[in-house]
């Protein structure tokens, strides 16, 4: 098993940085999964998230500059590796303004993902800070549990509000209940709503628009006002939405009612989608 | 007496146990019958607590062993909150929680049975500065020292802000005595001058297995006694008799100097948590990647580190040749 890669572009590694920032906020364990073309962050369902997952995907190319890899066996040319998501954010946090940033698989005393930066130092030579992130190699037995997420067919997509306008709202909502139902129809309309014994808040969203259906047939059969709703944790929520700092190039959200919320996010090239079950 | 607490009944204890600690600064505990008492009054005799939790709060409950007649006790409420400070990291990480009182060698045991994620290691983070980035080097190679690297952080700001250089002051341990002596950071300019003096750790404890827990054994022999004043009046008045005296001397060659540092025993250095330090947990800092913070007790003892040996810079420490394949 092998792995090496290098980053000298100042704005791959700044980009890279953000996404690895985004998975510390939205997990604090994840897999990392290693193949020729990609790199994924995934949090399984099954992984103590209670039942929130995630896909993240990168094409390695728009990033490194070089790139080698060597999975377990030519028929299973992957790594997958379970790593605590902070460290890597730490780690390349520390790369800003760096002349070079090198990724390697190695093993010192235990598994390592051993992230090298080189730095301009005053004296103009080189300094080097290294760091060594533990990390825990998954057997391929267990990877089936790690596939991409097939996607589930909607009721209702829609695109997203502004993620910091959510947030907010969001917020002050936990204030006032745990369980949030977010609903949203074929007309552009979504709304977020809590219900209490005292109170019910409901923030509403208009013209959001909707992507185009996926077949001809699933459109027409359902009436453009109908919502399809789904009740949530607003802390799963909240918690997604806190890891988009910046503004996604694309936000689409997926209601499978009464069952899931998938969303389908697009920071520049790279895809995230993140699933929140329905409250049972 | 003997009892176990287990699951969520630690956070229980715990929070009981903190706000008895808004009234009292004395908890007295009595195993009944019916169940573990916990109970404080305040100093003026106008506010009276008490928790009984009732043996069916414990996973084992033994108010009294056989033969041995009922025990109680009183105990400084700020040594019984010390275990429970963090309630977060509390309910995080103790699994169970195991109290015993033993009579005959009046103490109170408490111990905690915490839980670990075995994949979750610190990460390791190692960084070399060339001697070309140095002002002025002059180290023993292959000398080591830990110390602790959220205070040595203040001062590292404090003269990036000011833009002052850093001048690092340490030694291996001496000859007479095997004990690490402290490292001392300064900045000095024209305006000011600060110091700040930091324990290290010596190589023996970083490889034992005491490393891991949040108190190290005192590193130096218990020496004459002075009257140590409480903690509490550190900040107030007295400071001088506390206070670092530093003397510096400088050799020929102009290498940076090194302060003489005669000191109080008993002085208990920031690294704890003291009337100084900014956080008030005594938990082990949660800042990931960093190793916790170690409290030690040690103690500056008056030494005189010798001019001669005086290695102003840090040795550069060397990054592992990390070729090696995965």
């Amino acid at each position: 098993m092998k792995f090496r890669a290098k980053i000298v572009d100042a704005a791959c590694l700044n980009h890279f940085t953000r996404v690895s920032a985004m998975i510390a906020k939205l997990a604090k364990t994840c897999t990392l999964r290693i193949s020729p073309e990609k790199l994924n962050f995934v949090l399984s369902d099954r992984a103590a998230s209670a039942g929130v997952s995630m896909w993240c995907e990168l094409e390695q190319e728009n990033f490194f500059s070089e790139f080698q890899m060597e999975g377990i066996s030519a028929e299973n040319n992957a790594i997958y590796l379970d790593l605590t998501a902070e460290n890597l954010s730490r780690a390349l946090k520390t790369a800003q303004n760096a002349r070079a940033l090198k990724i390697k698989l190695t093993n010192k005393h235990f598994p390592c993902l051993t992230v090298s930066i080189e730095l301009l130092s005053v004296s103009s030579s080189s300094r080097v800070v290294t760091h060594d992130i533990p990390v825990k190699v998954i057997p391929r037995k267990l990877w089936k549990d790690l596939q991409e997420p097939t996607i589930p067919d909607s009721d209702v997509s829609i695109y997203l509000p502004a993620l910091k306008t959510m947030k907010s709202i969001v917020e002050k909502m936990k204030n006032i209940s745990n369980h949030l139902i977010m609903e949203a129809n074929l007309s552009g309309e979504l709304n977020l709503k809590i219900e209490t014994e005292l109170v019910c808040v409901t923030t509403h969203f208009k013209d959001l628009g909707n992507p185009p259906p996926a077949s001809e047939d699933a459109s027409q059969e359902r009436p453009p006002e109908q919502m399809a709703e789904v009740h949530i944790d607003i802390r799963k929520l909240l918690q997604f939405l806190a890891g988009q700092q910046v503004n996604p190039t694309r936000a689409v959200c997926n209601l499978v009612s009464n069952k899931i919320i998938h969303f389908d996010l697009l920071h520049e090239d790279v895809s995230l989608q993140y699933f929140i079950p329905a409250l049972s | 007496m003997k009892c176990l607490v287990t699951g969520g009944n630690v956070k229980v204890l715990g929070k009981a146990v903190h706000s008895l600690s808004r009234i009292g600064d004395e908890l007295y505990l009595e195993p009944l019958e019916d169940g573990l008492s916990l109970r404080t009054v305040n100093s003026s005799r106008s506010a009276y607590a008490c928790f009984l939790f009732a043996p069916l709060f414990f996973q084992q409950y033994q108010a009294t062993t056989s033969g041995q007649e009922a025990l109680r006790c009183k105990i400084l409420m700020k040594s019984f909150l010390a275990v429970f400070r963090s309630l977060a990291t509390v309910e995080k990480t103790v699994e169970k929680c195991c109290i015993s009182l033993n009579g005959r060698s009046s103490r109170l045991v408490v111990q905690l049975h915490c839980k670990y994620d075995s994949t979750v290691k610190a990460m390791v983070t190692e960084m070399s500065i060339g001697e070309e980035d140095f002002q002025q080097l002059q180290a023993q190679e292959g000398v080591a020292i830990t110390f602790c690297l959220k205070e040595f952080r203040g001062l590292l700001s404090f003269a990036e802000s000011a833009n002052l250089s850093l001048s690092v002051h340490f030694d291996a341990p001496g000859r007479t005595c095997h004990l690490p002596r402290p490292a001392i950071f300064a900045v000095k300019d024209s305006l000011l001058d600060g110091h700040f003096v930091l324990a290290t750790l010596s190589e023996s404890d970083l490889h034992s297995p005491a490393m891991c827990s949040p108190e190290l054994h005192r590193l130096a022999p218990p020496l004459q006694a002075h009257s140590t004043p409480h903690l509490d009046d550190f900040a107030s008045d007295d400071i001088d008799s506390y206070m670092i005296a530093m003397e510096t001397t400088a050799d020929s060659e102009g290498s940076r100097a090194v302060p003489s540092i005669p000191l109080s025993p008993g002085l208990r250095p920031p690294c704890s948590p003291g009337p100084f330090s900014e956080d008030h947990e005594a938990e082990p800092s949660t800042e990931p990647g960093t190793p916790p913070p170690k409290k030690f007790r040690s103690l500056f003892f008056g030494s005189i580190l010798a001019p001669v040996h005086s290695p102003p810079g840090p040795s550069p420490v060397l990054a592992e040749d990390s070729e090696g394949e995965g």
